[in-house]
């Protein structure tokens, strides 16, 4: 996969928000977190720039980088797609509902598709019990799912284009 | 100042968002302008009403009439119906699943799911717009502060919380007074105060809904412990899954500050405090204090061994006050209306109200309030509606992945912390999950373990391995494969990994496993002797057959991948189990509904 997320206007607005925390105690956190939006992932060139910027050693944002399941260290998809796997998701019945998108686009949980396209991930409660259970497709929420919407949600992110 | 003649409360929590109701809010403003009403009746995006299951909800006052799974189409009606004409729209009305509808159900304050409840965290959730300050201090907003700045010492409000014996409401149940005195004593110029908002427990949803809904009570009591403690910054460790919170508190932070009630010299008493928000980043055991503490510091979110315990040795090593969301919200209230108040709720060792998230298998999904000492049947019956679909009530998990469950022979114990406790089971931050005869038991505690091992953090032995082989045996078990030995080995390995653990995650991890051996055991040997899932739910050890009754239509014969089905026509059929791949595509086929999974 190219890097073209790595692009020097990426870095110059990293640098930004470096210079933005860098009074801050305790600035590793907020700065991981900025770049993770920046750059939608935090693969080794970003960890050696904040390490370089924060005088941080780099063995020790690595650690923390794969500590945290927010930060990845290579982007994800076009549509992430996130399945709640979290107690009240479960017993309605959301392994199903995984198990089902699985099967249509393909990709095992925690993975991206060859095309980058989708990534799915099981996620861990996103607070909407109420409706469970629930699947995220980036910022759209799909509420008290059955097996048998699956098909037709997916079907509308693989003809977005 | 503008004055309406009605309001149009629309939920803007996260349960009804994702039900579509920014859109309906935005629908109600075109609507009343277009018919010039828009001076009259004001539309307010509030908190969480707590009915998430009847999301997206509206409640038109002066009436109080609540409008329940509000779609486009219906805002019309309600405009030009009730809003226009005064004619409240009663099809569209909440149908109250537990008591036969009449017309004086139109007000919320008659509907069952709300009688039960007392309502004092969530006061003023679903109540005020929480995005606009002015609208909590004319609740009595950051009164308390000011008395507490003006007209008490830090000893007065340390011992007005002790009197009021509030407990710490993340789980462990700490006397929140006696955590404050600490911190008040520890020798030190720089202290932190810190509010814990890392709500992971999957299936747990009050401190999000208070955050959303009432964002200042928790700046105003970090404000409070802060004069209590000495500490002069205060920290909000919140998760990063929760958007539409941390986006609420950010803009209450900043209003706070425009008002001077966050900053330099509040009130004029030379008092200083200032709060700042640290994002989590998907780690369940940063919930843990010490692990917090770390992540906020910018290392992995490991604990750390207690002693030193915070209010010693906390943020960058100074003495530091952490509480949970819940907590913090009743403190302001405490301060008004006083400890004795408090105490008229609750149980004399539990005392005030607890939040729960109810959720799986239960009609009204969502959050109830009530007085600590409530009964199970209460909560799940009269408040709760029950079990959908005809289904039994098996059992209900109470504090998440560290907690247990209890059965319906605990249907008429009184909820409250030692109680809970004394059942196996744990108040924890007050997640209530309610699982029926379709739920396997022992694949409940696999799923929680396999929760477990995803969120260790590695550090210690006990939970880093154990965790990771009590899952493994609990795997043998739900595939077939287990014996009765296993279910012993994994009774002692769930006792060593209990005492041995360093923090509160590892040390009550294993407690789904050894409260659901404590009351469904015979789940576990029925796997492990008769290799059967009685609930009909691990899969493999499940078998696909025909009744009687098959009339021989040779419809599942024809659908069968695998060629397993076979019988003459119009005769019965039957599957060869040994060919049998357990897909369930004959299922549906049958038109006399005859194949099953048992």
């Amino acid at each position: 996969m190219t890097k073209s997320y790595l692009s020097e206007e990426n870095f110059a607005t990293l640098h930004k928000a470096i210079d933005a925390y860098k009074d801050t105690q305790g600035p590793l956190m907020p700065v991981l977190h900025e770049a993770q939006h920046i750059f939608g992932a935090i693969p080794i060139e970003v960890q050696k720039v904040i390490s370089e910027r924060l005088n941080v050693p780099l063995a020790e944002i690595y650690g923390v980088v794969t500590f945290y399941s927010q930060f990845t260290l290579e982007p994800t998809g076009e549509f992430l797609i996130s399945v709640c796997l979290g107690t009240a998701c479960y017993v309605r019945g959301s392994q199903q509902i995984i198990e089902k998108v699985t099967e249509l686009i393909g990709v095992d949980v925690g993975k991206t598709s060859t095309d980058g396209k989708f990534s799915l991930q099981a996620t861990r409660c996103i607070g909407a019990c109420g409706l469970a259970p629930v699947m995220t497709v980036n910022d759209d929420v799909y509420g008290r799912l059955t097996v048998a919407e699956v098909p037709g949600i997916v079907k509308k992110y693989q003809e977005t284009h | 100042m503008e004055y309406y003649r009605a309001h149009v409360l629309v939920c803007g929590g996260t349960g009804c968002s994702s039900s579509g109701s920014a859109t309906i809010e935005e629908m109600f403003k075109t609507a009343l302008a277009e018919k010039g009403l828009d001076k009259e009746v004001q539309v307010v995006r509030t908190g969480c009403f707590g009915l998430c299951e009847a999301g997206p909800i509206c409640i038109v006052y002066p009436e109080g009439s609540f409008y329940s799974h509000v779609k486009k189409e219906d805002v019309d009606r309600i405009v030009n119906e009730h809003l226009l004409k005064g004619r409240i729209v009663h099809d569209l009305l909440y149908v109250d699943k537990l008591e036969a509808h009449s017309d004086i159900e139109t007000s919320i304050t008659n509907v069952t799911f709300y009688k039960k409840q007392k309502r004092v965290v969530l006061k003023n959730c679903g109540v005020i717009n929480p995005e606009k300050i002015e609208e909590y201090i004319a609740f009595d907003g950051y009164q308390a502060l000011g008395k507490v700045l003006t007209q008490m010492t830090p000893e007065d409000v340390v011992n007005e919380v002790k009197k009021s014996g509030l407990r710490g409401r993340g789980g462990g149940g700490f006397p929140t007074g006696m955590k404050w005195e600490f911190a008040m004593k520890s020798q030190g110029d720089i202290k932190y105060v810190a509010c814990n908002a890392d709500e992971g427990d999957p299936g747990a949803f009050m401190d999000r809904s208070v955050l959303e809904g009432d964002p200042h009570a928790i700046i105003e009591a970090m404000a409070i412990a802060a004069y209590a403690t000495g500490a002069r910054k205060g920290y909000v460790y919140i998760r990063a899954e929760y958007p539409i919170a941390v986006k609420r508190l950010g803009i209450a932070i900043a209003q706070a500050k425009e008002y001077g009630l966050l900053g330099t010299d509040i009130f004029g008493t030379g008092f200083d405090f200032d709060v700042e928000i640290r994002l989590g980043a998907g780690a369940f055991v940063c919930g843990e204090e010490t692990a917090l503490i770390a992540s906020i510091e910018g290392e992995r979110g490991m604990p750390r061994p207690k002693p030193p315990f915070p209010a010693q040795k906390g943020i960058f090593g100074k003495p530091t006050v952490i509480n949970n969301v819940e907590t913090y919200s009743v403190i302001p209230q405490i301060i008004l209306k006083g400890a004795d108040w408090f105490r008229s709720f609750g149980t004399e060792k539990s005392p005030g109200t607890k939040v729960f998230a109810l959720g799986g298998k239960i009609n009204n999904t969502g959050l109830v309030e009530i007085p600590m000492g409530t009964t199970l049947r209460e909560v799940i019956y009269d408040i709760g509606g029950g079990i959908p679909n005809g289904h039994e009530f098996k059992a209900v998990q109470t504090g998440g992945p560290s907690g247990g469950c209890l059965t319906k022979d605990h249907l008429d114990t009184p909820i409250d912390f030692d109680t809970l406790t004394a059942l196996g089971s744990m108040m924890g931050s007050g997640g209530m999950i309610v699982v029926d005869d379709t739920n396997c038991m022992v694949d409940f505690a696999r799923f929680f373990l396999d929760f477990t091992v995803d969120e260790s953090c590695g550090k210690c032995v006990p939970c880093r391995e154990g965790t990771k082989r009590m899952l493994e045996i609990l795997e043998k078990i739900t595939s077939g494969k287990g014996t009765l030995e296993d279910i012993d080995k994994l009774e002692s390995l769930a006792h060593s990994v209990k005492d041995s653990a360093l923090c509160g995650l590892g040390q009550t991890a294993p407690n789904p496993v050894l409260s659901t051996l404590r009351y469904f055991r015979d789940e576990y040997i029925a796997h492990v002797t008769d290799k059967k899932c009685p609930a009909g739910m691990c899969k493999d050890l499940l078998s696909v057959v025909i009744l009687d009754g098959c009339i021989g239509c040779t419809a599942c014969a024809r659908v069968c991948p695998v060629g397993a089905i076979s019988g003459e026509v119009k005769k019965q059929h039957v599957i060869d189990q040994t060919k049998c791949i357990k897909c369930g595509a004959c299922i549906p086929k049958c038109p006399k509904q005859v194949i099953v999974k048992q």
